[in-house]
Formats: C-alpha cells, structure tokens, sequence
C-alpha cells in the first residue's frame, strides 16, 4: 500500500540536511508520496527505511526495459487511467512474430520488414520495436538456430523468446544474453527453470496463467526466484478479454497499488486478416498494453498504428508543435502564394490538409507560437505585427518569392496594419477565419 | 496477496435514443464504460451509418469514391445500394450541395432529396447539412418538416445557428445533433442552451468534433472520455446523450488516405492504408465513448463492426 506523506516523514532522517533539493525533510517526504522524486536523492537514508519506503515509493507499473543500445524500448511506469489525467508514459511496443516454422525466404522478409519500418513523424522516430520469436515447431533445436539467425541479421533489434519448452529457451535465449531480451512463456508448471535461464541471460520473464488471480500468485513465485523485471500475458482471447484483463489490471496496480500485477502487460493480436489485426493492436494501444505481438508489419498498417501509438502518448497538458519553418505545399514555385499561421499541431494540420486540398501549390509559414493556436498565440502576445515581419525578415522566404503578399488568418485580421508597418514593401491579405473555406479562397485567388 | 478484481460502477447512464420508424435502431443506454459489460450493462451496440451526399462525391478520394461508382450520382440509388447491397442499418444524408461554394442548391431541393430518399429505404436516415452556419439554418429546417415523422436525426445545430435548427426538429418529432469545437465545456453549454429553450435532453446526440487519426485524433478521443466520465460518475444529465463521431468526411480528406504510393512508398498500399485510417479513427472513438459513427469505406465499416462483435 501506498504511504502518506507523514508516514514516509518518519522514516526519512528528519535532518533538513537540503541535499535532496527540498528545504525540509517533510517536503521531500511530501513529493515522495506524490511519487515526483526518487528516493535515491536522499544520501542518508537508512537501509530499514530503504527496504520501507523502496517498495511503496516504487512506481505503481515496474519499469521494464526490451532491448539494449539504441533501439531500447521502456515499458511500464504508468500513473495514471486516462490520457486527460496525465501523460501516458512509455508507449506500447510493437512486436513482429516470427515463428521458428517459417521458411528461410519469410524469415529473412519479415527482418527486412522490421528493419525497414522506420518512418519519422512530427519529428518522431517511429518503427517496429522487437521480434517476437515462437516456437510453433516444439523442437528446441529449430528455435535456437531462428534466434542465432535473427541475431546474425538484426543484431540491435530487441527480441522476445516465446516458448514454454525450457530446452527450447535455453538455446534459444542463449544469443541475446546480456541484450535486455524478454523470455517469455513461464508458466505455473516450468517457472522455476524459466527463472534460472532468463537471470542468467539477464532477460526479463514473460509470465503467463489463466486469469488473473493465477497470474498474480505466479508472479509472486517468481519474484521470490528473484526475478524482478516481468512481462504478463493474462491470456486475453478476445478482445472483450482484453479490454476486460488489461484494465483491471492497470486498475489494480494503480488505484490499489496491488504489486503482483503491476508489470508491463503484454497482448496478443494476432488476427488472419491484417485490417482486423490492426484494430485488435490499435485497442492494446489505446487501453494499457506495453507490448503487442503482430503478425504482419504492412506498410500502411505500421503507418496508423504508429500513428495512433503517437497520438494517444503525446502530453495532454502540452501541446503538439510543429517545426517552425516555411512548409513548400505541393510544387510550390517563387510565384505560388504564402500563407502564415502557428506552430500549434492541429492548427498546422488542419490549415495544410486545406491548402492541400485546394490543389493550389503554396508556401506555408508554420511560425514558433509555443504550440498555440491562433487566437490564443495573439492574445498572448506570441503572434504579433513585429514578431510576424521579424519572423518573414528571417525565414529567407524573401529570397525565394517573386511577390511580397502575405495571407493572415482572418481571426488576426486587425494585425495586417502593424505587419504592413513592420515588413516594408510586404502587402498583407487577410484570408479566411476558418480553414475549411481555404480552398475557395486560394483556389478564387489563383484565377 | 488475493485478487480481487477492481469493479467500478456508476451512478449515471448515457440515455438510449431511437431513430427511424419501419426498422428502428436504438445505439446508448449504457451505465458502463466503452464495452466494459464486465462491471456494467451495455443494452446497445454502437450504430454505424453509411454516409451519402446529395451531389455527386467528387472530392472523395478515388479508393472510396469507385466503391460508389454507379450509384452515387443519384442520392436515391445510393441510399437504396447502402441498404440492400451493404446492408447499411443507417443512412447519413449530407446535403453538401447546398453550401454556396458547391452547388448552392435550395432548402426546397435538400427537402424533395430527403423526402425521396426517405420513400426508397426502410432504415432510419439521418439529415446532416453542408456545416455552412447561416445556410444550414434555412436547408434544415426545410428537410425537417420534409422528414416529418420519420423519426430521423437532424444536425448539426451549432451555437451559432442552434434556435431555428433545433426548432424544426422538435416541431417535426426529430432528434438532434448537438455540435461543439472540441472542449468539454463549451459542448456542455450548447446541450444547456438547448435544453433551456425545451429540447428534450433525452432526444439529443453530442457531436463533441472529430478529427482523424494523426490531425488531432488525440482532442477528440479525451474530450470523449471526458463527456462519458462526467456522465457516468460525475451523473451530470446534460453530459448523457450518447456522442457522435462523424468520421469518414474527417479522415478522407488528409493526406494519408490521398498521397500516392509513388510519392511515398513508405506508407505503403494507398487504398488498404485509407481504409485502415477510416477503421482506426472509429474503432480508437468507439473505445472513447462515441456511440454513433458516420463512415464511408464498406471495408472499414466491415471492421469496425468485427470489433463490436468481439467487443461486445
């Protein structure tokens, strides 16, 4: 359970020594229980308190790392039910399954799609995060030679071993020891001997039982082989049960601080067609999994799933930006019109759909408002006369257009003055208030 | 440690509403979050309906607008293919062509369309305008009375054009879309405003704006979760009409569902790639609360509605 600020108090050193960055030791205690600062900044706490407080200050979802080196992936550390409540963490891993019955021809296309599913979005990274290994054969030995494969040709690629054969995870494991796999399929009756072989690989546990109440009480024998970090499977065949197992248990770890099912969940969604497959991944995404297992990695399916993931793990407290910059829509030339609005997202997206719509090529002036949108950015003060023909000044757009016409939001007609007074030989167009009526308005321009 | 599965329940539900006459469709009703039959009652499925327009889909991309090819250049074929061929459990007019950047047509040529369509099908049909503010207000109110007692749904009624709409509809027994810009409170106040000139609460949808997966997707699914948790825990009666996601116009309109292959063929296949983006734009709303859903794609709607059935 949870302790109170006060509690925490009483165990902490009462010394007001200040080296935690807090002036008094109830303050620290206070953030402590707000789970805001770790425990480690205080240097003189005793062990007994450590023991104490480590457990309860411990975040309600145990961090777990898939992966080393660049392309590791976090999982884990959620506070919070609701995206509104309070950012989402650590997005969801996307696994591609790659089954030890594959012939060498998929195996090697399946890689290639791994290792080719970067995209960059709104300045993000975005691709496939791991290889999920299975072993539909049963044959230890066929496991281990798609591991030592996959490790051959993708050696940065984080991977999960699923097997429950512990001769099969042995071998299998065996290559990526050290790389923050995940060796999953510790099950009731082999978890004993899956403990050994994933601390001796340093992997994490994948921890799978029927239901809930059994996945608990497993993962308390586990944690008592001392393994800590842990992956659970609470064995969702639908999407009715997955929706049911995975937020009980954010519920439980959350709301109730219930340690024995405060782990990263991992999800299955496989599907034979992979629209389907996607919108079963897409509900991990949403609602609390850390890991999904796919079965195809199309291009246009990693594109909304991404996408997706994106979206429902951005701030909602902060506000999406785009670079600041002159955006060239469609084939724009030095005589195609400028436009200029904020660096707010949605603002960005919305007027650039409709400047894409309206099939006239354009130079869109995306300009740094801290990511507000346009009433809001001027009645801050951000999207002024002077800072707009500062920005113009700057940009070298002038460089690069023949005229010197700058269309403005309608709803900032009032600064058109103040721009033509600060932008000398620059004439200001006021354009619509509302995006949608863009492509009338470029397209009546144009003719 | 035993487990002990952490139920929640609540003392609000979001009202059930009834559309049509002949068959009827009924989507809300529910005192439980998305799907959550696990801890509370779900007595309606979501209701997705087939979107149509009165003109002729130009603007649609090709890969939805050749599912159409044939049928779409009458509004009576079009509804009629939607409910036999696709088996549509809805229909959704837009009567795009009345706006005055299209066709301008007349609120007399949105009422004989509407009353045409309405003669041809047997599902419930709902009449949505060309969202040009001062417009709508004249079209609707000809197509409500043109749908008299057909029990539809009338929309959008917005705060700038909310009096003369919702009268029409409550003069012609119709129910009505309430539609706000993504915030919370400002949809709260239109269902007030509403409500304070004697619309039924019980009879009204929340349009709370959609967006598509990728342009803002992320506003619209927690102003949703938001609107449902205020119902639902919060009981707050002006936050419990069931909500809206008016998705198809929304998502194939941007980039992602036009951009050819050979400009980026990092995305991959066009066509499966709008089709997904329609699916998982309704299915994330679904999981935030919308009850009612306006797609475009067959495909993408054949999804969707293969979730439900494993969902529900």
């Amino acid at each position: 359970m949870a302790l109170t600020g006060v509690q925490i108090f009483k165990l902490l050193p009462k010394t007001n020594c200040k080296k935690c960055g807090f002036p008094t030791c109830l303050a620290f205690a206070m953030k402590l229980a707000q789970r805001q600062v770790s425990l480690d900044a205080c240097p003189d706490v005793s062990d007994e308190a450590k023991a104490t407080l480590g457990e309860a200050s411990a975040p309600p979802v145990r961090p777990v790392t898939l992966g080393a080196g660049e392309r590791a992936v976090k999982m884990g550390e959620e506070t919070v039910l609701f995206r509104h409540e309070k950012k989402f963490v650590n997005p969801p891993a996307l696994a591609l399954e790659i089954k030890d019955t594959d012939s060498d021809d998929v195996v090697e296309a399946k890689i290639q799609d791994v290792l080719g599913s970067e995209i960059n979005r709104v300045g993000q990274l975005l691709r496939i995060d791991a290889v999920y290994l299975s072993n539909d054969s049963g044959d230890a030995g066929r496991l281990g030679t798609l591991a030592e494969k996959v490790a051959q040709k993708a050696p940065d690629v984080a991977v999960i071993v699923g097997t429950e054969n512990t001769d099969a995870a042995a071998a299998a494991i065996k290559p990526f020891n050290g790389k923050n796999a995940v060796l999953y399929g510790a099950t009731e009756a082999n978890a004993e001997k899956m403990a050994e072989i994933a601390r001796s690989a340093k992997a994490a546990l994948g921890v799978k039982a029927d239901g809930l109440e059994a996945l608990s009480s497993l993962t308390e024998k586990i944690k008592s082989l001392g393994v800590e970090d842990m992956l659970i499977d609470p064995g969702a065949g639908s999407a009715k049960e997955m929706l049911e197992y995975n937020t009980f248990i954010r519920r439980a770890a959350i709301k109730k601080n219930f340690k024995p099912l405060g782990y990263p969940v991992i999800n299955f969604a496989q599907r034979s067609d992979a629209l389907f497959e996607s919108l079963i991944a897409g509900l991990g995404i949403a609602k609390y999994a850390s890991t999904i297992v796919i079965s195809s990695a199309e291009k246009w399916k990693n594109l909304a799933l991404f996408t997706l993931r994106q979206n429902v793990y951005t701030d909602p407290q902060v506000p999406m930006q785009v670079e600041q910059k002159i955006y060239k829509i469609g084939e724009a030339t030095p005589d195609s019109p400028l436009l200029i609005t904020t660096n707010f997202s949605l603002t960005y997206f919305i007027v650039s759909g409709e400047v894409e719509n309206s099939k006239v090529p354009a130079h869109l002036a995306i300009m740094d408002c801290e990511g507000l949108s346009v009433l809001t950015a001027w009645a801050a003060g951000k999207f002024t006369g002077s800072k707009i023909a500062n920005f113009i000044k700057e940009s070298g757009i002038e460089n690069e257009v023949n005229h010197r016409e700058l269309i403005i939001p309608g709803y900032v007609a009032i600064l058109s003055g103040a721009i033509e007074d600060k932008l000398e030989g620059w004439k200001v167009t006021v354009g619509p208030r509302e995006a949608n009526a863009l492509p009338t308005f470029l397209r009546s321009a144009a003719a | 440690m035993a487990f002990v599965p952490p139920k929640e329940s609540f003392a609000g539900r979001v009202f059930p509403v009834t559309i049509g006459t002949g068959v009827q469709q009924t989507f809300g009703g529910e005192n439980t979050l998305p799907f959550h039959s696990f801890e509370g009652e779900i007595p309606n499925r979501p209701l997705i309906a087939y979107e149509i327009q009165d003109v002729s889909p130009e603007d649609w991309p090709e890969t939805v607008r050749k599912v159409f090819d044939g049928v779409s250049g009458d509004p009576v074929t079009w509804a009629k293919y939607c409910e036999e061929d696709l088996k549509a459990k809805a229909i959704v007019i837009r009567l795009v062509g009345t706006h005055p950047d299209s066709k301008n047509l007349t609120a007399e040529d949105a009422a004989r369309t509407v009353s045409d369509v309405l003669g041809a099908i047997k599902v419930p049909l709902i009449v949505l305008g060309s969202n040009h503010v001062e417009k709508d207000s004249e079209v609707l109110v000809k197509a409500a009375e043109a749908a008299k007692g057909h029990n539809c749904i009338i929309g959008k009624a917005q705060e700038a054009n909310y009096k003369t709409i919702a009268a029409a509809a409550m003069a012609n027994g119709h129910k009505l879309i309430a539609m706000s810009e993504l915030d919370i409170n400002l949809s709260k106040q239109l269902n007030i405003l509403l409500t304070q000139m004697g619309f039924d609460k019980e009879k009204l949808i929340t349009d709370p704006m959609c967006s598509a997966l990728g342009y803002g997707l992320e506003y619209t699914y927690s102003v949703m979760e938001r609107i449902r948790l205020a119902a639902l825990a919060q009981n707050d009666a002006v936050m419990q009409p069931p909500m809206l996601a008016d998705v198809g116009m929304y998502v194939w309109k941007i980039k992602e569902t036009q951009a050819p292959e050979d400009v980026l063929p990092e995305w991959g296949s066009l066509e499966e790639r709008g089709i997904a983006w329609e699916a998982m734009t309704a299915s994330s709303l679904l999981m935030a609360g919308s009850e009612l859903l306006i797609m475009r794609h067959p495909k993408a709607v054949e999804a969707v509605e293969q979730l439900m059935d494993e969902l529900m």
